[in-house]
C-alpha cells in the first residue's frame, strides 16, 4: 500500500480549515453556487473593445454610450490592456482627451479564465481592487469581460432555475397518473426491513410519506399512510425472524401498503388484534414499542386491513386506503 | 406559543443549534409509548417524552410534531440527534420531569393536543 502526504486542501478543506459536517451543513446554496458556476457561465462575452490608437475621447464615448465603466483594449485580436473611466479621469485631468488610448491604458493583466470558477473571480476582484476583469480562454484569446454585477445576476438565474427545477419535479410527480395512459397505472414502492435494526427503524416510512407529499398526496392522506407504515415497519423490525418486505402501492383511487414477512407467523390473529396484547420483549417495550397497540393503529388509520398469517411460514399484512376520485379533498373514514 | 418562548418556559437546551426555532407550536402532548403518540396526538404540537432512541424522532415525524423535549435532562443518543436534525425537528432537554413541565407549558397557555382524532 502506498501512503502519500494529504494535500492542503484535503487536510483544511475549502474554506481553509478543517470542514466538519456541523460545517457543512452550513455551507448555503449561493457558498456552493460559488463553486460550481464557472466564469463563463455569467460573463458578458458580446462586448465592447478599444484598439491602441483610438482616442481617450472616442473611448469616452464608447463609455458614455453604452452605460460602462472600462473597456479592454485589443491589437490584432490579441488583449494588450484594459482601460477604464479612472484613466479617462487621468487624462481629463491633464487636458489629454486628444492622447491616444496605450498612453494611458493599464498594461498589467490580471485575467480570469472561463473555466474558472466564480469564487476564483471574487478573489481575483478582492486582489486587485478591479471593477471588470477580462476574461481569456485556454489559448490566452479574449473572450468575454466579468464584472462583480455579472456575478450577482449570475447567482440569481441560477437560484431560480433551482427553485424552477423543484417546481417541475413537484409538478411532474403530482401529474405522473395524467401523464401516463393506461389501463391501468401503478407507482410500487418497495423496501427491504432488515429484523432488529432499530437505528434504521422508520427509514422506509419517512421516504414513504415524502413521496406521497410529492406526488400530490392529500397531506391528511401522507399522514394515515405515514403512521400505518411506520408500525408496520417497527413490527417487521421487532417481530420477525430476517426482516421482510414493505411495498406500497399507489393507484390513482387508492393506496395499498403491506408488508410480507417469513416468520414465525402469529398463531392466533385474533389474538394480536386485542388492544394491549403483546409478545415484544422488554428491550423493545423500554423503547416505546410493544404495548399491543400497532395493529389497532394501523386499523384506525387505514380503510380495510387484512391479516394472513401461518405458523412457520410467515404473515402478510395487507393496508389499504381509497382515494377520492377527482378532488382531493380530505377523505377519512368515520 | 412560539417554540423559543417554550424552550424558556422549559428551561430547556436546544440540542439542535442549527434548526429555527421561531415557528410556532399548537399544543403539546406527553407521552413515552409511541403507539399512543401515533394514535392520539395532532399535528404541529411539541411532544413531552422521556425516550431518546431515534424512534422517538421517527415517530414525531409520522405524527407531524414541530419539536421534541426530552424529560428530566435526558440525553439522547447520537442517531437521534442526527435525525432531528436531518428531519428538521428542533430537540431539547429539559431539567423537568413529565408532569411539572405539562404543569408548566399549559399553566403559561399551551393547549393539551391529546385527542382521540387522528
Amino acid at each position: 500500500m502506498t501512503s502519500r502526504t494529504p494535500t492542503e486542501q484535503e487536510i483544511y478543506g475549502r474554506r481553509g480549515r478543517l470542514i466538519t459536517d456541523h460545517d457543512a451543513n452550513k455551507i448555503s446554496r449561493i457558498e456552493e453556487l460559488a463553486y460550481e458556476l464557472k466564469v463563463h457561465d455569467v460573463m458578458t462575452a458580446d462586448m465592447h473593445t478599444a484598439s491602441p490608437d483610438m482616442l481617450m475621447s472616442e473611448v469616452l464615448d464608447i463609455l458614455r454610450i453604452n452605460r460602462i465603466s472600462g473597456v479592454p483594449v485589443l491589437q490584432d485580436g490579441q488583449m494588450v490592456g484594459i482601460l477604464s473611466l479612472e484613466d479617462i479621469v487621468r487624462a481629463m485631468q491633464k487636458n489629454e482627451l486628444s492622447a491616444p488610448v496605450s498612453q494611458y491604458m493599464t498594461r498589467s493583466l490580471i485575467t480570469v479564465a472561463g473555466y474558472d470558477t466564480i469564487i476564483k473571480a471574487l478573489q481575483a476582484f478582492t486582489d486587485s481592487r478591479l471593477g471588470r476583469l477580462p476574461v481569456i480562454d485556454e489559448n490566452n484569446k479574449l473572450v468575454g469581460v466579468i464584472t462583480k454585477g455579472d456575478i450577482t445576476r449570475g447567482f440569481l438565474t441560477a437560484l431560480q432555475r433551482d427553485y424552477k427545477e423543484e417546481e417541475v419535479r413537484r409538478y411532474r410527480a403530482s401529474h405522473l397518473f395524467e401523464d401516463i395512459i393506461s389501463d391501468r397505472t401503478t407507482l410500487v414502492l418497495r423496501y427491504n426491513i432488515k429484523a432488529h435494526d432499530f437505528i434504521r427503524g422508520g427509514n422506509a416510512s419517512s421516504h414513504i410519506k415524502r413521496a406521497l407529499l410529492r406526488l400530490g398526496a392529500d397531506p391528511q392522506v401522507a399522514r394515515r399512510c405515514g403512521i400505518a407504515v411506520y408500525e408496520a415497519e417497527m413490527n417487521l423490525i421487532i417481530h420477525t425472524k430476517h426482516g421482510g418486505i414493505l411495498k406500497l402501492e399507489m393507484e390513482p383511487h387508492r393506496i395499498t401498503m403491506s408488508t410480507t414477512d417469513d416468520g414465525p407467523g402469529i398463531p392466533d390473529i385474533s389474538q394480536v388484534l386485542q388492544a394491549g396484547y403483546s409478545t415484544a420483549s422488554e428491550q423493545v417495550r423500554e423503547m416505546g414499542f410493544g404495548a399491543g397497540m400497532g395493529l389497532i393503529n394501523i386499523k384506525r388509520c387505514v380503510d380495510k386491513m387484512d391479516i394472513e398469517s401461518t405458523v412457520g411460514k410467515g404473515t402478510k399484512l395487507t393496508m389499504r386506503i381509497n382515494l377520492p376520485i377527482e378532488n382531493s379533498n380530505t377523505h377519512k373514514d368515520k | 406559543m412560539n417554540l423559543a418562548k417554550i424552550i424558556k418556559l422549559a428551561n430547556g437546551m436546544l440540542l439542535t443549534p442549527d434548526l429555527d426555532i421561531d415557528i410556532e407550536i399548537r399544543g403539546g402532548y406527553g407521552a413515552d409509548l409511541m403507539s399512543d403518540v401515533l394514535a392520539f396526538s395532532q399535528p404541529d404540537s411539541v411532544l413531552l417524552t422521556g425516550l431518546t432512541n431515534p424512534q422517538v424522532v421517527r415517530t414525531a415525524q409520522m405524527a407531524e410534531f414541530r419539536a421534541i423535549i426530552l424529560i428530566r435532562g435526558k440525553q439522547p443518543q447520537p442517531e437521534t440527534l442526527s435525525i432531528a436534525a436531518q428531519e428538521n425537528i428542533p430537540l431539547i432537554s429539559s431539567p423537568y420531569g413529565m408532569f411539572e413541565l405539562s404543569a408548566r407549558l399549559h399553566k403559561a397557555g399551551l393547549p393539551s393536543f391529546e385527542s382521540n382524532d387522528i
